[in-house]
């Protein structure tokens, strides 16, 4: 797998040797291309959105831009956002992840049951109900590439399984961890004053998976598979396994966000998670991401939670009712989406 | 010379009812540019795909560098440094001209879970400045022209230094300078002792770039040659052989009546120039030409299903506006696409459904509901005037056999009273006896007043079906011929004429 470099280059300079060299010296234009089109567009849209909604409702309500509510945005993006970050990574190989909503209450039960019901350490419980997460996406991974089952089917398959597995390990009651203060001061507490740690851990985690989808092998072939797979077998990709380590990936990000929920209730509720996957999606479709594969950026991915939780909290603050936030939450994944269609038609023509 | 760096000797290849490859000798020597032509079906790219790895051979041995080796998967055929460019091409879109490249070799930072863009950049532009290519490795391979793309994926090609360098149509994309760069690149790699094998129908080129030539003809070995010391003729003749028609050619005294179907000045950057022709009644007018020489655009022009800069279409003498294949259909064209099983036919629904398909709402009654006795009929009807061997209309088409899918088909753009009968590879994956068959019943609506049009890369099929033929060429027409009087020389010399 690894590129020999010193046989590569040798090769080019006994090329190189025997004729011509001619410089190239026009890349102007290319770089006014670039510059245009590319996702870079819509990041940019995106971002404009997120300040204008910003804008409005500071002027609509002059509660909105207190710390106090800036923070508690940031706070009840946390979960969702942490989601999203894993779901980027899945929808961009063109595949999709149902299971992350009832995979985290999974996760934050399991955290339960390491520190509740067998006292195990703090930070080892947190490790165990993460590393729940981890397997979870190891077996979807395993039944995406290696069973060929579709990932809608089995991540819809291991969505029911988490759902009720939460509940028959939690005896369907919630797991309390108040004999453990520390647990909660996981979300709760202000490493850096008025900031909650779990705001932190967002943008922590949202670091490290721009690092591995931008920089990394990992994300690389995050892109190809979503681009063209059979390119990318063709080109001696092993497809099969990043598959499955994409869909690990996914899985790491819904075991943190299990224990953040978890933390932020300072319990584990068997009969929460469900919905929250689809909020994650519509996070990762408004930042950009294309369902298709191949398109999305983390950044984008974190511009959409925040635009979903500025909505909501902005919304709730002129008092419109919950049931019509949702509506307008619908409402603006069909104009994301929709500009994003329009871009990418002028991009063909 | 030395030993040959390949040598394929006797190899055969079958597929389900069909003999791919039969006994075909193939030599490669170090620094040399070896052609392989043929017609199209000629086995040239099956032979290629067992050289590396796509398929396995029933028979014969394949020696590398003088040692017999097996080639079970693409993977081991590159390890030995034999690379493909394809011709359909194997980029990923969405990455960047120089993540392409490296795809699955990426050089690493010092913490290797890093890719070293700014090296992979670097390496790239090294390579293209040698290519001579003007292409920043930074950008989106979806925003460039199908050209630079076909010289990426070449450059990928070299990238992997490899021995043995297949190339199918590299410059079928490709403009007269770039493949000038393309000719002078591969010099150089001819001087360094790579041996190459040159797929092309393009036989000025041939001349201009090859050492020696490999002629197929229908899975068949035919001969090896220097390609300085045969003419362009002789080729010819060697690629389409001596085949003999067993087949009466059309009846030239078809009466035919009114013009049905003119197209006029048809362009289609830069797909199609000035296309004009006509059909008319009781016709069946074959369209000829290698592979990409644009037929199956033409007919996707006239359906509606590709936009065009501009060209008018009459049919019954009036000016027509076909802006999608839905205006195309009401005003009686029917489009038989090559692959039915895609675009033409619903598998996993039975023989009725299919053939009720094209005009449901010849079959609506009062408030929508279908006329299911109607469908019945119709559908019983279609089966019997048209021979299609099911046994009853309930059947699946999934489990009918290729030609009695092409009459389903048939029967279903019949239904809906199409005069102009568009046919993209009527017999495609028919076996002989059924092919026959369809020649008839094609024949048989020509004379019961259709118009017909026969896209085909078979040359007997074309000779055999048609009154009159226009050969194309890249884009163009070159050449009408009256059918009856046609050879297959005639149509492959109009068909690999470059224009300039």
């Amino acid at each position: 797998m690894i590129f020999n470099q010193t046989l590569f280059l040798g090769h080019l300079v006994k090329l190189l040797g025997v004729i011509n060299v001619k410089p190239v010296h026009n890349y102007s234009n290319i770089f006014k291309i670039r510059f245009k089109t590319g996702a870079a567009l819509q990041q940019l849209l995106a971002f404009a959105s997120l300040i204008g909604l910003i804008i409005f409702f500071s002027l609509a309500s002059e509660n909105f831009l207190q710390f106090s509510n800036i923070m508690g945005i940031l706070l009840s993006t946390a979960v969702i956002g942490v989601l999203a970050l894993g779901a980027t990574f899945v929808i961009i190989t063109a595949g999709i992840d149902l299971s992350v909503g009832t995979g985290m209450t999974l996760c934050s039960v399991m955290a339960g049951v390491f520190i509740t019901f067998w006292g195990l350490a703090t930070p080892l419980g947190v490790l165990g109900g993460i590393f729940t997460g981890t397997l979870m996406g190891c077996l979807i991974g395993l039944m995406v590439a290696k069973m060929k089952i579709p990932p809608f089917i089995a991540t819809l398959a291991m969505m029911m399984i988490a759902s009720g597995l939460s509940l028959v390990i939690s005896g369907t009651s919630p797991i309390y961890f108040t004999d453990r203060p520390v647990f909660s001061t996981i979300a709760l507490g202000t490493l850096i004053p008025g900031v909650p740690n779990a705001v932190l851990i967002f943008f922590g985690a949202a670091v490290v998976a721009g690092l591995l989808l931008h920089k990394s092998v990992i994300g690389r072939y995050t892109y190809a598979l979503g681009s063209n797979e059979e390119a990318a077998k063709l080109s001696g990709v092993h497809v099969d396994f990043w598959k499955i380590v994409v869909y690990t990936i996914a899985g790491t990000f819904t075991g943190l966000a299990g224990i953040l929920m978890a933390s932020r209730l300072n319990s584990a509720q068997p009969a929460l998670g469900m919905g929250y996957e689809l909020e994650a999606i519509a996070a990762v479709v408004i930042g950009g991401t294309s369902l298709s594969g191949g398109k999305g950026t983390i950044i984008g991915t974190v511009i959409g939670a925040l635009i979903m939780s500025v909505l909501r909290n902005g919304l709730r603050i002129l008092s419109v009712p919950q049931e019509w936030q949702t509506v307008v939450i619908g409402l603006v994944i069909i104009f994301a989406v929709y500009i994003d269609i329009l871009r990418r038609r002028r991009a063909v023509v | 010379m030395s030993e040959p760096l390949v040598l394929m000797e006797g190899i055969e290849k079958r597929f389900p009812g069909v003999y791919a490859l039969k006994h075909v000798r193939f030599e490669l020597m170090p620094g040399e540019v070896h052609a392989l032509v043929g017609e199209n079906g000629a086995g040239k790219s099956t032979l290629m795909k067992v050289l590396t790895g796509v398929y396995q051979k029933d028979g014969g041995t394949i020696f590398f560098k003088g040692k017999e080796v097996e080639i079970p998967h693409t993977r081991a055929a590159q390890d030995m440094g034999i690379s493909m460019i394809h011709q359909e091409l194997n980029l990923m879109p969405d990455l960047t001209v120089a993540q392409n490249i490296f795809i699955g070799r990426e050089p690493r930072k010092r913490l290797p879970l890093f890719v070293d863009e700014d090296e992979m950049n670097a390496k790239t532009e090294q390579l293209f400045e040698w290519m001579n290519l003007q292409v920043d490795p930074r950008m989106k391979v979806g925003q460039l022209t199908v050209a630079k793309q076909q010289m990426v994926e070449i450059a990928k090609a070299l990238s992997f230094q490899s021995e043995v360098l297949i190339m199918d149509e590299p410059t079928a994309a490709l403009s007269e300078a770039e493949t000038n760069d393309l000719f002078r690149i591969i010099d150089q790699l001819r001087e360094n002792g790579v041996g190459m094998i040159y797929i092309s129908h393009r036989m000025d080129e041939l001349k201009r770039i090859t050492d020696r030539a490999t002629i197929m003809r229908d899975g068949e070995y035919i001969d090896t040659v220097r390609t300085a010391e045969v003419s362009r003729d002789r080729l010819i003749a060697m690629m389409v052989g001596r085949k003999i028609l067993h087949s009466p050619k059309p009846d030239v005294q078809t009466k035919r009546n009114k013009r049905l179907l003119e197209v006029r000045h048809l362009h289609r950057y830069p797909l199609l120039q000035d296309i004009s022709f006509h059909v008319d009644q009781g016709e069946i007018l074959g369209f000829a030409g290698l592979m990409g020489a644009g037929r199956t655009e033409v007919a996707r022009a006239v359906f509606g299903a590709d936009p065009i800069d501009s060209g008018d279409i009459y049919i019954h003498g009036k000016k027509v506006d076909i802006k999608q294949p839905f205006d195309a259909v009401q005003k009686g064209i029917g489009y038989l696409s090559e692959d039915r099983k895609r675009y033409g036919l619903m598998l996993d629904k039975d023989v009725k459904m299919n053939i009720a398909s094209a005009h449901l709402r010849h079959f609506q009654q009062w408030l929508g509901w279908m006329d299911d006795k109607h469908i019945a009929a119709v559908a019983e009807e279609m089966i019997s005037s048209l021979n299609i061997k099911t046994p009853h209309a309930d059947q699946h088409v999934r489990n009918l056999s290729g030609g009695n899918q092409q009459k389903v088909v048939i029967g279903k753009w019949l239904v809906r009273n199409c005069d102009i009968l568009i046919f993209d590879e009527p017999t495609r994956g028919i076996d002989v006896g059924t092919k026959t068959e369809i020649y008839h019943l094609l024949h048989q609506l020509a004379e019961e007043g259709k118009a017909i049009i026969v896209i085909s890369s078979e040359l007997p099929e074309i000779l055999r079906l048609s009154h009159r033929i226009m050969v194309m060429c890249e884009g163009r027409i070159t050449a009408e011929l009256n059918g009856p009087e046609a050879t297959q020389e005639e149509i492959m010399q109009y068909a690999t004429q470059r224009m300039s």
